[in-house]
């Protein structure tokens, strides 16, 4: 059988890939490796969020709830009970709760339907308002589910938070869950459903008066975006080995849409790209937040400076560019070929390498 | 319960809403018109309050005179803010803008932070705010007294403006359609800034008030208020005066009757905004006075 | 594209810039608080102290070479996630021996697994959350932790107020409040011996600026003493709005209330307030707690907070290891931290026990007269 030309550059693409990872892995200081599979992460995170906000045009701003409440379940799933005992010194766990631990697969999936569930139910009513009131229930909800998880003692340990997360984020389980999201975003924007979510997003009132089921692809959207969000939550929490609910408030939200705006709502590669570039830089320009030394005149430290940066690179992104790094473009192997990176293939003219 | 307790969580509850409906104004002023959420809004209040501390603390202003150089000075901000963060985003797609408005929400408070620091400032409440008030079982402070009547006061006189004067009317237009407003000779950025900027004072003015009621500043004292006060707005029907007072008492009755009568639920206090927001969304999306705006095709 | 690469080059170049200098002859510890964020205050505070540690000691001796101590400061931003990275960070680029911090006992647990996997040791400050440093070999505390300081409050409550019945209103988002509250809890009702000496327990959030639904149920409650464990930030604005509904009853605190600024926003309203902390600076403990008293007198020409006290000790318990310990060995020096005991330091005696807590005296202060003025001390 022979694979297009596309497909066998996809292939060694990802061989790549996964070399690379393999050798970071075992060369690289904990620091870099860190940093790395945080990016890993907000791979994950980014495109659960453009899915729902870039493909199907939803402003959701709940996403740290989700993420929060698949991070909790995975955890209570996957800690020992003398791990739980140690940690629930305040109040003991539930009793139904005390002796369960799964392993981390089962756990990790768990935690993603609880969040899916959890979007369904939040959706359902909600999803029918316009852009700003939806975006305001959404971030409601995200408030709500943190207020609850603070209060319930018994249940999430409160305030105190869990410790002792089992460290189950090595490098290959947080990159293949960051493969497997772009995979499922890439299977899914070229199936009929995405084509339905775009359809919903670009003009909902058409969509429904051609025959799509605008509120069930809303829900649909809104379930998938909050199972991916609770996966990366819970990525996120064993990459910590430790969560409290004051994690998740708006601000991780906003951290996220940051990724989202600046590689292109609705574009994947754009998500992927910016996750990476967003991450490397919130730890390169930590030396913003100390004492500045620019050759032509020098500061003293002024703790914020880094926010006060990012903001301003999101206003400017959404400003002047407001397609973000790819727009809507997707990567694929003849921008390369029309770049002149790559010899063109005899179908050439037609786009298709 | 007995009745003085529940006269007690009345009042108390009567002095937060009227807080709450004053700044409510100046989010539904600001969405009537552009549609917009600003969420910038709770800062400026924030930024209102700073100023007048500054204002009595470096250059010994009186109380009234901090009222003055934060209007003027919190007005000038919204106009600017509006110029260059709204304005170029006018025909763009509605996320675009309200991403541009979180972003700016989060500049502001950024910057305060590195200006100001983090940490809280106490603020000298002038003598006439602070008295002691005693109605029987009672008791309450002057400044709570004094807001309420300062909101009755702004929402008579803005009534009057919106109802009565040309450039009310120009508002209205704008409003309820900006192209058709434009063709009608009506100068639309100009209506458009000086609502912004009258918005924004009246956001000054909450903060002030605020500060006084609760005399403690930091950079980040405006986002829980700001987001409670946009679900006032949006519960008592967004674009709507009378809506946004209606609204901030409304919330202020529920956030604090819950707690008087379950006080088991004190921790989840912050939700109960949020959940009757849903609630009102639910049952009746354009809010409790506001008008069902079809969607043209 | 090319507008791009410009920008990131330039961005590098800044990065470059700032890159000290290694020296041959350097000891590293790490500063790992929060600068930034909800909690930046508490982190400068601690800063202080050790900096001023650091001016006053600057080098140690190892091996019979004089060692200079670099303090390498790497901001949390009152983050958890940004705090694994801080910390991971400093035990990795900078290669810090020691790391100091965090206020913030959430912040510190993140930094645990990190710190143990590298075999660096670090010191909490002054976070009192026991799972800090539970099951960590690696985290040590100069600081008591929340069960004592709820019994000597308890205590306290019971002895002094005479309290028979107690309302708790604490800062439920706060682990350290909740924490406190309940050890509270539990003293009262064993000193008092009746279950229901707590009459109730009112909750409220992080950053809430209105108490007074919370504050006229505990009105109608009518307790003798009021506990309230929360952070200065939102305690200040309580009493000041329990004053102003015409609540009488005492209100006892925990450490975090001694800063100026409950003095400065609650005014005459936190008249009477008492509180345990580490520290009291009109009754130096130690030769020590004088040296720090005129030196940060000296500099900053104001009284200094109880959690700038412990950062000028964690900072002196570091050295003190690495001279004992004749290494720059993280595993080495930990082990010296183990032994440290009746070590003198400005906010007390230091001899850590077998969870590598400090046990130490508490203070107890009242405000008298718009200053923190000394009550007693409790012993352990």
């Amino acid at each position: 059988m022979k694979l297009a030309r596309t497909h066998l550059l996809s292939l060694a693409a990802v061989a790549v890939l996964a070399a690379f990872l393999f050798v970071a892995d075992t060369w690289f200081d904990a620091f870099t490796i860190r940093v790395m599979n945080l990016s890993a992460i907000y791979i994950v995170l980014a495109l659960s969020l453009n899915l729902v906000n870039g493909f199907t045009g939803l402003f959701s701003l709940g996403h740290a709830g989700f993420m929060a409440v698949g991070a909790y379940t995975c955890a209570l799933l996957t800690m020992s009970p003398e791990q739980k005992e140690a940690n629930f010194f305040l109040a003991p766990i539930v009793p139904w709760l005390a002796h369960v631990t799964i392993p981390f697969v089962p756990a990790l999936i768990a935690g993603g339907l609880v969040a899916a569930l959890l979007g369904v139910l939040i959706g359902a009513p909600v999803l029918r308002l316009k852009d700003d009131y939806l975006a305001i229930a959404t971030l409601g909800f995200g408030e709500i589910i943190r207020v609850v998880l603070t209060n319930t003692q018994t249940i999430t340990n409160g305030a105190l938070g869990l410790k002792g997360l089992p460290e189950f984020a090595s490098t290959a389980a947080v990159w293949a869950c960051a493969a497997l999201a772009v995979l499922f975003m890439v299977a899914l924007t070229r199936s009929s459903y995405g084509r339905a979510m775009k359809a919903v997003r670009d003009d909902e009132i058409a969509a429904g008066a051609m025959g799509v089921n605008v509120f069930r692809v809303k829900v649909m959207s809104f379930a998938a975006s909050s199972f991916m969000a609770g996966v990366g939550g819970a990525l996120l929490g064993h990459l910590l080995t430790t969560i409290d609910p004051k994690m998740f408030t708006f601000m991780l939200t906003f951290n996220i849409l940051l990724v989202v705006v600046l590689g292109g709502i609705g574009s994947i590669t754009g998500s992927v790209v910016a996750a990476i570039v967003v991450t490397i830089f919130m730890e390169l320009l930590r030396f913003l937040d100390g004492p500045l030394n620019l050759l032509v005149f020098q500061t003293e430290g002024r703790p914020g400076l880094r926010m006060v940066v990012f903001s301003i690179l999101l206003m400017a992104v959404v400003l002047f560019r407001q397609r973000g790094l790819m727009g809507n473009r997707e990567f694929s192997w003849s921008m390369l070929s029309r770049a002149g990176l790559l010899p063109k293939s005899e179908k050439g003219k037609h786009g298709l390498a | 319960m007995t009745l003085a307790l529940f006269l007690q969580h009345l009042a108390n509850a009567l002095a937060l809403g009227s807080l709450y409906a004053l700044i409510a104004i100046g989010y539904t002023m600001v969405y009537g018109i552009l549609r917009l959420i600003n969420f910038a809004h709770g800062d400026v209040f924030m930024l209102g309050a700073y100023v007048a501390f500054y204002g009595a603390a470096m250059f010994l202003l009186p109380w009234w005179g901090t009222f003055l150089i934060a209007i003027v000075f919190t007005a000038a901000l919204g106009v600017g803010l509006e110029r260059v963060a709204y304005r170029p985003l006018r025909d763009s797609p509605r996320i675009s803008v309200m991403i541009s408005a979180i972003g700016a929400s989060f500049l502001v408070e950024n910057v305060a932070v590195v200006l100001f620091g983090g940490r809280p400032k106490g603020v000298t409440v002038p003598d006439v705010m602070n008295v002691k008030l005693q109605l029987g079982q009672v008791s309450l402070m002057s400044v709570s007294v004094v807001i309420p009547v300062f909101t009755f006061i702004i929402l008579a006189a803005l009534l009057w403006i919106v109802g009565r004067t040309k450039t009310g009317m120009a508002m209205r237009a704008v409003a309820t359609d900006l192209d058709a407003a434009r063709l009608q000779a009506i100068d639309v950025n100009r209506i458009i800034s000086f609502t912004f900027g009258s918005g924004s004072l009246l956001a000054a003015f909450g903060g002030i008030l605020w500060s006084y009621k609760y005399p403690q500043l930091n950079p980040l004292m405006g986002v829980m208020p700001g987001l409670k006060c946009f679900i006032a707005a949006v519960v008592g029907g967004i674009g709507n005066i009378q809506g946004a007072v209606l609204g901030g008492f409304l919330l202020g009755f529920v956030e604090l009757m819950v707690i008087a009568f379950l006080p088991t639920l004190t921790g989840y206090r912050d939700a109960f905004a949020f959940v009757l927001l849903i609630v009102v969304l639910l049952v009746k999306p354009s809010g409790l006075l506001g008008s069902r705006q079809g969607e043209k095709v | 594209m090319k507008r791009t690469a410009a920008v990131l080059l330039a961005l590098a170049a800044l990065a470059g810039c700032t890159k000290s200098q290694k020296q041959p002859t350097t000891v590293k510890l790490g500063v790992f608080e929060p600068m930034t964020g909800a909690n930046a205050a508490g982190g400068a505070m601690e800063v202080e102290g050790i900096k001023l540690a650091n001016a006053l000691y600057p080098t140690v001796k190892v091996g019979g070479q004089e060692y200079k101590i670099e303090l390498v400061v790497a901001d949390n931003k009152s983050d958890k996630v940004e705090a694994a990275n801080a910390a991971q960070r400093l035990v990795d680029q900078d290669k810090v021996n020691v790391v100091l911090g965090s206020w913030g006992s959430s912040l510190s647990m993140a930094a645990g697994p990190i710190v143990k996997g590298k075999q660096i040791p670090a010191i909490a400050l002054s976070a009192t959350n026991p799972l800090v440093t539970k099951g960590n070999d690696y985290y040590f505390r100069v600081c008591f932790i929340d069960p004592f300081q709820g019994t000597v409050m308890a205590n306290y409550a019971f002895k002094e107020v005479k309290a028979k019945k107690a309302v708790i209103i604490r800062e439920v988002s706060n682990d350290y409040s909740v924490g406190l509250a309940k050890f509270f809890s539990d003293s009262f009702k064993k000193l008092t011996g009746d279950e229901n000496a707590i009459l109730g327990e009112l909750n409220y959030n992080t950053n809430d600026q209105d108490f007074t639904a919370q504050l006229t149920t505990l009105k109608s409650m009518k307790p003798d003493v009021i506990f309230a464990p929360g952070n200065y930030t939102e305690s200040a604005l309580l009493m000041k709005q329990a004053r102003e509904l015409g609540i009488t009853a005492p209100f006892l605190g925990g450490d975090t209330w001694e800063t100026p600024e409950l003095i400065d926003v609650g005014k005459q309203s936190v008249e009477g307030a008492v509180f345990s902390t580490f520290f009291a600076t009109e009754v130096p403990i130690t030769e020590t707690s004088k040296q720090f008293l005129d030196a940060y007198r000296k500099q900053y020409n104001k009284e200094p907070a109880a959690v700038t006290a412990l950062g000028f000790d964690g900072y002196l318990v570091a050295r003190a290891a690495i001279e004992k310990a004749q290494s720059l060995e993280g595993a080495k020096i930990r082990d010296a931290l183990v032994q440290t005991a009746n070590f003198p330091g400005a906010a007390g005696i230091i001899s850590f026990d077998a969870n590598r807590d400090a046990t130490k005296s508490a203070v107890i202060k009242v405000v008298k007269d718009g200053k923190f003025t000394f009550l007693t001390t409790v012993q352990p």
